[in-house]
């Protein structure tokens, strides 16, 4: 395999921030998604609690996984549904195109599935002459502008109002200049309407399995997973290995936190449960893998899996919300998708871990308590371990280390850089030294600690 | 070995020891009315909520509230004096001209607004979805405090399909600017019984 091309996430974010006036948008946007979800955190009072429970049953459901993906098999299939299990997005995308081809199927509606997306599945099957609708409203505008999503519960979070306006006269026929979000909204309604009344086939994506009954949960605010569900001949269920859930007692605990964390809603507007498939109907169950038990194998990582996708950790980034989703180059962005991705493709990742202040918000904010920074931390050990780190911070970690573990070498370090601060300013405030690309360098202090310990104390 | 053997192989070599499920605690509620808290929940997330002292009640207030010289549906019996009572076994399709759809519901939840709603009750699974408007029947007493008292309630009861409904289908897409109607009904009402 080639190595793949690096991720340079520093310079996409200097590229979005060269629009500062959309930078505040999105920062302010993202910033008030997060007010909302600690507004609505706060109504209960046993928050912590109910994090803490959902931490320690994600954690059984991993360190038990085997057991429960048969459980569900077993369960879903004894309900009337049939289950795949792919390994990668080839044998995934090849599974359901061969459920649609065996029904003659050339068109499908889909609803948010982050990891069809990551699958690539729309633009496989596109290749095989069949046509796939995305039916959420940000998905089915970033669609039509040929984009991909910058957020993985808000997929057009980047758009404006006006470039949304614009998408829509050329796909939809809006008047020339139409940004009223209400007035557009109306428009995708008919146009979506009229794809779910004649679709044969829908795709949706999973947030929960229950082991113990074989059913699965899908969230929407929209209700389009269930229009195309239920007006379909096959729905076709696309699956992480580990969205599984224990019982539906456990479920009580998941909803409870999902919608808040994401959005600041006490629960999305529809949880559908699908068990036994519609008469008539075919229901399919597509369970991935995609690098999930590789990441179940790496101690460090596998917390990364507990993950229900409710993107707070996304909104309260300082990085994330200032560089915009386009700087990661992944189908989930933001903190998590920094520990989700390095396991996908070492080098084409490595510089994501590095996106971040290690501030620790995102931890905060997890439903699950996944320890998020504290696994940024480990990648960039593990990616410099590997010697996968930037020539430029390999150098200058050195030097620092060196310097700070001799005596002599950090005083002369320390006389050195107060005599070129004062004589010769131009060699740290440059552009080779990074920090002070958006930053001004310290003035040195006239006396050094030592010096002042020295004659005061 | 086929994919599934090699995927169920990776997991057990790469699951880390086994830790038990925590014991799920369940948390002393506010008391107060319950039916009042799941209406005031209801309305602040768009939807609409009227106390009515019996189903005979429905009926009349219709017309304030919808479009009633377009189609009007119910699967309860009881209101098939007011509405169409739809018949169970026809193409989902045929449904996409419905304007407010009556169905009852199991129960409410005080801190969401959701109810909860299976096939049995639906008719059809499309129905709580297709429709302009939605309007649900719940008696007050069948309100639960949190998801947590739904489940229990729930218990290991078979359903072949079954969603919690909480107000209309809404969507804040772009730019963040909420808009009611997205894909699903405009307007949910809940008709609660006293």
């Amino acid at each position: 395999m080639e190595p793949s091309k690096t991720i340079d996430h520093a310079a996409l974010a200097a590229e979005f921030n060269k629009d500062p006036e959309r930078v505040d948008w999105h920062d302010a946007t993202l910033w008030t998604v997060r007010q909302r979800r600690d507004m609505r955190a706060h109504q209960v009072p046993e928050w912590e609690a109910l994090r803490e429970m959902a931490s320690q049953i994600k954690e059984n459901v991993l360190s038990n996984l085997h057991s429960y993906l048969q459980q569900f098999e077993q369960n879903a299939i004894a309900n009337g549904i049939t289950v795949h299990w792919a390994e990668g997005a080839e044998d995934h995308n090849q599974i359901i195109y061969g459920i649609l081809k065996a029904k003659g199927i050339n068109q499908m509606v889909k609803s948010k599935s982050m990891l069809t997306e990551e699958c690539g599945l729309n633009e496989f099957l596109g290749s095989k002459g069949i046509d796939v609708v995305d039916s959420d409203l940000g998905e089915r505008i970033i669609q039509l502008a040929h984009q991909r999503p910058t957020h993985i519960v808000l997929p057009a979070i980047h758009l404006r109002k006006e470039e949304i306006g614009e998408i829509f006269h050329e796909h939809l026929g809006t008047p020339k200049g139409l940004s009223d979000p209400q007035e557009l909204t109306e428009t995708a309604r008919q146009h979506l309407r009229e794809v779910f009344l004649t679709r044969r086939a829908a795709l949706t994506g999973v947030n929960f399995g229950i082991a113990e009954t074989g059913e699965f949960v899908v969230c929407t605010n929209e209700g389009n997973a269930d229009m195309g569900a239920h007006l379909s001949e096959v729905h076709i269920a696309s699956m992480g290995l580990e969205k599984l859930v224990p019982t539906r007692q456990h479920m009580g605990i998941f909803l409870r936190l999902l919608a808040r964390s994401a959005t600041g809603q006490p629960i999305t507007t529809y949880s559908s449960h699908f068990s036994v498939p519609r008469p008539g109907q075919e229901m399919h169950i597509v369970l991935v893998d995609k690098g999930r038990t590789r990441q179940l194998g790496r101690p460090d990582f596998r917390a990364s899996l507990k993950c229900i996708k409710c993107a707070a950790c996304m909104n309260t980034c300082p990085v994330y919300r200032r560089s915009g989703g386009y700087s990661y180059q992944a189908t989930i962005a933001g903190p998590i998708g920094s520990i989700l991705t390095p396991n996908l493709d070492m080098d084409k990742y490595k510089n994501l871990p590095f996106a971040s202040t290690l501030c620790g918000s995102c931890t905060n904010v997890c439903p699950v308590k996944i320890d998020i920074h504290q696994q940024l931390f480990k990648w960039r050990q593990e990616i410099i371990k590997e010697g996968k780190g930037s020539a430029q911070k390999t150098f200058s970690m050195k030097l620092m280390a060196s310097i700070l573990s001799s005596p002599g070498k950090y005083k002369l370090s320390g006389s050195a850089f107060k005599w070129v601060s004062k004589w010769m300013p131009f060699l740290v405030k440059n552009k080779m030294n990074p920090w002070y690309r958006q930053r001004d360098m310290p003035q040195a202090p006239a006396t050094s600690f030592k010096e002042w310990y020295k004659k005061n104390v | 070995m086929t994919t599934r053997e090699k995927i169920l192989k990776a997991v057990l070599e790469n699951q880390p020891a086994s830790t038990p499920p925590p014991e799920v605690f369940f948390f002393p509620q506010e008391t107060g009315n319950l039916s009042d808290k799941f209406a005031d929940t209801l309305i602040s997330i768009g939807g609409r909520a009227i106390v009515v002292q019996g189903l005979d009640a429905i009926g009349p207030l219709l017309p304030k509230y919808f479009d009633t010289t377009r189609r009007i549906a119910t699967n309860i019996p009881e209101l098939a004096g007011t509405a169409g009572l739809i018949s169970q076994d026809v193409d989902p399709h045929s449904f996409q001209d419905i304007e407010v759809m009556l169905m009852r519901a199991h129960f409410g939840i005080a801190e969401n607004g959701a109810v909860w709603i299976t096939e049995q009750l639906m008719g059809q699974r499309i129905l709580p979805f297709i429709p302009q408007h939605l309007a649900v029947v719940i008696s007050a007493s069948d309100i639960v405090p949190t998801m947590q008292q739904a489940y229990q309630r729930i218990g290991s009861a078979r359903y072949r399909f079954g969603s919690f409904i909480a107000g209309p289908s809404k969507t804040a897409d772009i730019e963040q600017a909420l808009v009611l109607g997205a894909h699903g009904p405009r307007t949910m009402t809940a008709f609660i019984v006293h």
